[in-house]
């Protein structure tokens, strides 16, 4: 109230501040109270001498004024003040009066709300009655609705079922009407939701028409989804969809995968039909050998337009499926994978989404069908790729000829290749390393192929070596004169050519290794697929190649030189004598250089790691030298029985008792010297000279101490005496003591005096047990005395040690003297002259 | 286990035959033939004393010829056989007179004159026994002139000595002796028929089958031969690359046959299965002139060759005792120890025993002595006799 009071006597606010301050501050002494405007009115309280101040002094104040002010002025002053006082005074009877007027107003007011209250309350007391009275009512209402209301629910309760109800006889014709329109999910989604409750009321028998009904219908819908299915011609959503579908409705998975498998199955054993039609035509006649003959000849028809082949191969009666129809193996193989491999992939690929990898729900999810299904998934790979498998290796086994191997090669990076992405859709499967093994059988059986052709074309270039030997020697025998025994070439082109036939030979043969072992190293180049498996790291390189092909094939020519001597020696000489002097010189430059260069070829192609046991190059070398050996000493072997042979029959068949006298050397001593003239030709075309001892300056003349009666005494000297037996022999074979023991057929060195040694020690000899078994007579003896120095005279250029003729001849004419019954030796210079007369 | 070094005995002749005294089954005695043109051949019966290491000899003269080839009768030692040239001087005479004469090889049967064996026991030193040989005394000629030369005589092998095959030329012939062995008729006879020139070189008289087999050589072939029919019964065509030498049968095994020749190879061959040797040897450098079984252990071969040695082979492998020596029933009842030994004795391998070389000259014949198993002589054409033993490690591996 004093706040309206104070506003109302503050409204002008542009009135004098003065008075208004006075107003305000007589009002607030009237109300005593001076808190707000403290601060200001303490520097107007200083001042005594303000009117409206609190402090105001009027004796100050007037005293101040009359000592200030002129009469006039406070003359002004005091009418002013009682102007003031004047206006104050009216002012505060404005006031009173508006103040009291408010009052009145208010108890008025206050009178006003008493008596309205008073009928509010009234009213509310009629208000909670009638409230009551609704409460009531309501309540009664809702006793007599109650029943009502339990219908109606059930009532609407009857209304859903009756529906369902409805729905579960509509389903038949619903379904019927889906399979009209094929369509099928629709169809499944329904008879799912109907197929809970048919099962639980089946045993009423309305419910039990419908479910049979539906079971007919669906079975329908399954028999149609499944020879769609079993079409296969649909898309694979298609398929998909109707795998799904199938599985919804309770189909076995396990009956599915074996249908979609046999399906596949089908289609890719016409792949395979395809494929095996390509295979040599023999096998044509045997086609259950691949293909499971379950399958009948309806499948097998409807299946071929899907390998798509443009003839029909299964049909036997086709002529044109032998050699001309046949594809190389890289054709082969690339049908192989672009038909049958990627089929498979095909198969593997929609197998896994339809029945692997596809999302689990409900039931199905319990089945683990994913498990079984991944397993019927190997198995039927693994069956497809034996098959598939059987065949290729069929075709590669068919791949003899050596000639391309890169074909070959490609063919298997192809199919193994190809086998990767199996592997890679199937993880786990055995197929790429089964597929791997025949890469690697094949590769095995190339090194055999390769092999077994290298030794065909050593024995080939044996055969032509020989064939090259013998034509010339048709025409030199004529002009050698001599034609009797297959002895050594006399003519002068046989042994021209040896040279150039050996280094022909070598050059032909290490050409051949080079090519196959180039061929070989396809096998191991980098872009091929398989290369980097370990077989074709380490043990290809190092058994394969290098110990089964190189190695092998060295031993060979070893063995098969070894081989000459063998079976020479029985049949008679088989072989010419001047290809056992080749294959020796050969064998001997693959002990010097060629063996060691073709290992170390092989090494550094094939980076062969020696971890596995290889055989080392000395062993090789020295197989090698063993086979020069045996071949030289066979050589002069069968030389030396040649020219034996004509010394024997020529001692043999004469009578030496009842001879002539000596007129000339005999024919066959000459034919002897010739044919060691030949020999010495031949083999110097091959092998060095070799060392010989020194011999004297004319070695052709020397007088044999044939037969003296002092050697003879000295010799058989008469002695009992078996503990000096010793001594009694010791003067007649003081020779021998001094010259080592003579081995006939003793191994040869590797030059041509060695060689023409032994062929000369081995005739002599022979010359010497022939005469010890014959008596002569005394022209017999001087016979022998003059065939012997003509042979002394021609034969010690050739030898290493002449003293060695010497002795030979030597006892020959003492066992001649022996064996005679009339020892009359010729003279020397006689028999000088009928041997340069010749 | 040091070996005796051997025992040599030089003769003053030349000599290609040997044998040893297959009657004399007590001393070791070996018959020696000597070959000379121009003096009188002779038979030197050696002697030898084992214990001793010690040679006694005597000579008997072979006033014939020179002597071939020598064999002495399984029945009786006194009796012996030669082949020998018609004596030289002989032949020369003829020779001479009429300038046209043939060199002809007899075969004939002899009989040592009983006292030879007295002077046996005399010093080799002394020279009046050498001096004075007595000569032998002949039986019988087993000659036919329509039959050519004789290079070998067979006694039939344990027989009674009264059968003998002399091979001449390409005739097989058979003779009975009888009339205390001065005479003989051919009982039947086999011809070797073919082109050319054909002539046994060597033959022998298989032990088995009751003695009814022979076995000949010629060129390169060996062929065996029926006495009882006189026919053929197997024919190895090129046993040998080049002459087959020489021929003994083993001694325990029936069908076995070892075989030499000038392709410097003795081989050994079943004759059942003519088409391939059993085993096949080539160790000598040059024709080997003489192979022999040793009589009791056939494992044993002893080879002689032109190369001037005699080599000793251990051929376990085809003998009849090829895991070592026979277990006879009784020791078998002896239990463990005998099959322990047994196994010991399995790993025997065939192998060259020892190569000896003693000789200088071409060995014409080598030859077991029927007494001592473990003894043999060899004989080299400068008229060396070397006697040698078996070498007593191998003895005692044979023995125990």
């Amino acid at each position: 109230m004093d706040g309206d009071i104070c506003a109302t006597a503050t409204t002008p606010p542009d009135s004098d501040p003065a008075r208004k301050r006075r107003v305000h501050g007589m009002l607030k002494l009237y109300y005593g109270l001076n808190e707000e405007g403290k601060t200001v009115d303490q520097a107007e309280s200083m001042n005594p001498c303000d009117i409206n101040g609190t402090h105001f002094d009027p004796e100050v104040y007037l005293n101040k004024l009359r000592r200030e002010c002129s009469l006039g002025e406070l003359m002004d002053q005091e009418t002013c003040m009682v102007k003031q006082i004047r206006s104050l005074d009216s002012d505060m009877q404005t006031l009173v009066y508006e103040n009291y007027n408010k009052f009145i107003s208010a108890t008025d007011t206050i009178r006003k709300m008493k008596n309205d209250f008073k009928k509010m309350e009234d009213e509310m007391d009629c208000l909670s009655t009638n409230m009551a009275a609704i409460t009531e009512f309501s309540a009664h209402i809702s006793g007599t609705l109650q029943d009502q209301h339990a219908q109606i629910t059930k009532l609407s309760g009857v209304h859903t079922l009756l529906r369902k109800l409805q729905f579960l006889f509509e389903l038949p014709a619903r379904l019927n009407k889906c399979l009209e329109l094929q369509a099928y999910s629709q169809a499944v989604s329904s008879h799912r939701r109907a197929r809970c409750v048919l099962q639980q009321y089946s045993h009423m028998p309305s419910f039990r028409g419908i479910q049979d009904d539906c079971h007919a219908i669906m079975d329908k819908l399954a028999q149609e989804l499944r020879q769609k299915f079993r079409d296969g011609g649909s898309s694979a959503k298609d398929l998909s969809e109707c795998v799904e579908l199938l599985l919804q409705l309770d189909e076995p998975a396990e009956e599915l995968c074996d249908k979609f498998l046999i399906h596949a199955q089908s289609r890719l054993e016409a792949n395979l039909r395809g494929l095996e039609a390509e295979l040599r035509p023999p096998l044509s006649s045997g086609p259950t050998s691949v293909i499971d003959p379950s399958i009948g000849p309806a499948r097998r028809l409807s299946a071929a337009p899907t390998a798509g082949s443009p003839t029909d191969p299964t049909s036997p009666g086709n002529p044109f499926l032998s050699s001309s129809s046949r594809t190389d193996i890289l054709e082969f193989i690339d049908r192989g994978c672009n038909e049958f491999v990627s089929s498979l992939c095909l198969v593997i690929a929609s197998y896994q989404e339809l029945f692997v990898n596809r999302p689990q729900e409900g039931e199905l999810a319990s089945k683990n069908i994913p498990h079984m299904a991944i397993g019927k998934l190997h198995a039927f790979v693994d069956a497809m790729a034996t098959c598939y498998f059987l065949l290729v290796e069929r075709r590669i086994q068919e791949e003899k000829s050596v000639g391309d191997n890169s074909l070959l090669v490609r063919a298997l990076d192809r199919f193994h290749r190809r086998l990767q992405a199996v592997a890679k859709l199937l993880p786990g499967s055995a197929v790429p390393s089964q597929g791997t093994e025949i890469v690697v059988r094949a590769a095995r059986e190339r090194i055999k192929q390769y092999l077994a052709a290298l030794q065909r074309f050593y024995l080939d270039s044996l055969r032509d070596v020989r064939q090259a030997l013998a034509a010339p020697r048709l025409g030199g025998s004529s002009a050698g004169g001599g034609s009797h025994l297959a002895g050594p070439a006399t003519g002068k082109d046989a042994p021209a050519s040896l040279p150039e036939l050996l280094s022909s030979l070598s050059a032909s043969i290490l050409n051949q290794i080079k090519s196959v072992l180039a061929s070989v190293h396809l096998f191991t180049a980098k872009d091929i697929t398989f290369s980097n498996k370990p077989y074709f790291k380490g043990e290809f390189c190092s058994q394969g190649v290098r110990e089964s092909l190189v190695v092998n094939f060295i031993k060979f020519v070893c063995q098969s030189s070894r081989q000459f001597c063998e079976s020479a020696g029985d049949r008679g000489g088989s072989t010419p004598p001047a290809l056992l002097l080749l294959l020796s010189r050969l064998c001997l430059e693959y002990e010097t250089s060629t063996i060691t260069y073709i290992l170390t070829l092989t090494d550094e192609q094939f980076l062969v790691q020696h971890r596995s046991p290889v055989t080392a190059v000395a062993a090789l070398c020295g197989e090698a030298r063993e086979a020069a050996q045996k071949l030289l000493n066979h050589y002069v072997k069968v030389q030396g029985l040649i020219i034996s042979q004509m010394l024997r029959k020529s001692v043999e068949t004469r009578d030496w008792v009842n001879t002539i006298e000596p007129r000339n050397v005999r024919a066959v001593m000459k034919r002897v010297v010739e044919d060691t003239t030949s020999i010495d030709v031949q083999v110097s075309l091959l092998y060095e000279e070799g060392t010989r001892k020194a011999h004297s300056s004319d070695s052709s003349k020397r007088t044999f101490s044939v037969y003296s009666g002092s050697r003879q005494q000295t010799r058989y000297a008469p002695s009992y005496t078996p503990s000096a037996a010793m001594d009694t022999n010791f003067l007649s074979n003081i020779h021998k003591l001094f010259s080592e023991r003579i081995d006939i057929f003793s191994p040869v060195e590797f030059n041509k005096v060695s060689v023409l040694t032994g062929i000369i020690k081995i005739s002599l000899k022979t010359f010497l047990e022939c005469v010890r078994l014959r008596t002569f007579g005394r022209y017999g003896l001087q016979q022998i005395q003059v065939d012997c120095n003509y042979l002394q005279m021609y034969l010690w250029r050739f030898v290493s040690d002449e003293n060695l003729v010497h002795f030979l001849l030597d006892e020959i004419v003492g066992s001649t003297a022996h064996r005679c019954l009339d020892p009359a030796p010729m003279e020397q210079s006689v028999i000088e002259v009928i041997c340069e007369r010749g | 286990m040091e070996d005796d070094a051997p025992v040599i005995y030089g003769l003053e002749f030349q000599a290609r035959a040997l044998t040893s005294q297959t009657a004399e089954s007590d001393a070791i005695r070996f018959l020696v033939g000597t070959q000379s043109l121009k003096f009188d051949n002779q038979i030197h019966i050696i002697d030898f004393d084992d214990e001793n290491n010690i040679i006694s000899k005597s000579v008997l003269l072979h006033q014939a010829g020179e002597i071939w080839h020598i064999s002495a009768s399984p029945a009786d030692k006194a009796v012996l056989s030669t082949c020998y040239n018609k004596n030289a001087t002989q032949l020369l005479s003829i020779f001479v007179a009429t300038s046209e004469s043939r060199v002809v090889t007899c075969g004939a049967v002899w009989r040592m004159p009983p006292e030879w064996e007295s002077g046996s026991h005399e010093s080799p030193d002394d020279p009046h026994n050498s001096h004075n040989p007595q000569n032998l005394e002949l039986l019988c000629h087993l000659d036919n002139s329509a039959h050519g030369n004789a290079s070998s005589v067979l006694w039939e092998p344990m027989g009674d000595g009264t059968r003998v095959i002399s091979l001449a030329d390409n005739h097989a012939l058979l003779w009975d002796l009888t009339e205390s062995s001065t005479q003989a008729t051919i009982s039947s006879s086999a011809t070797l028929e073919g082109k050319g020139q054909l002539k046994f070189t060597s033959g022998k008289w298989s032990p088995h089958h009751n003695c009814t087999q022979l076995a000949t050589a010629n060129d390169t072939a060996i062929r065996g031969w029926d006495l009882r029919t006189m026919s053929q019964i197997y024919c190895i065509e090129n046993a040998h690359g080049q002459l087959v030498r020489d021929l003994d049968f083993n001694p325990n095994k029936q069908y076995y046959l070892a075989s030499c020749g000038d392709d410097c190879k003795v081989k050994f061959w079943d004759v059942r299965n003519i088409n391939e040797p059993v085993k096949s040897l080539e160790e000598h450098s040059h024709w080997v002139w003489s192979v022999r079984y040793n009589h009791s252990h056939d494992q044993l071969v002893l080879t002689g060759s032109s190369d001037s040695r005699v080599i000793l082979s251990n051929m376990v492998s085809i003998s009849s005792e090829p895991f070592g020596h026979l277990v006879d029933d009784d020791d078998l009842s002896d239990g463990e120890d005998n099959n322990q030994y047994d196994k010991s004795k399995e790993p025997l391998q065939d192998s060259i025993i020892s190569t000896y070389e003693e000789h200088e000259d071409s060995v014409y014949a080598v030859e077991w002595s029927s007494a001592d198993p473990w003894l043999f002589a060899s004989l080299s054409y400068d008229g060396r006799l070397v006697i040698n033993r078996v070498p007593r490690a191998l003895k005692y591996h044979i023995l125990l």
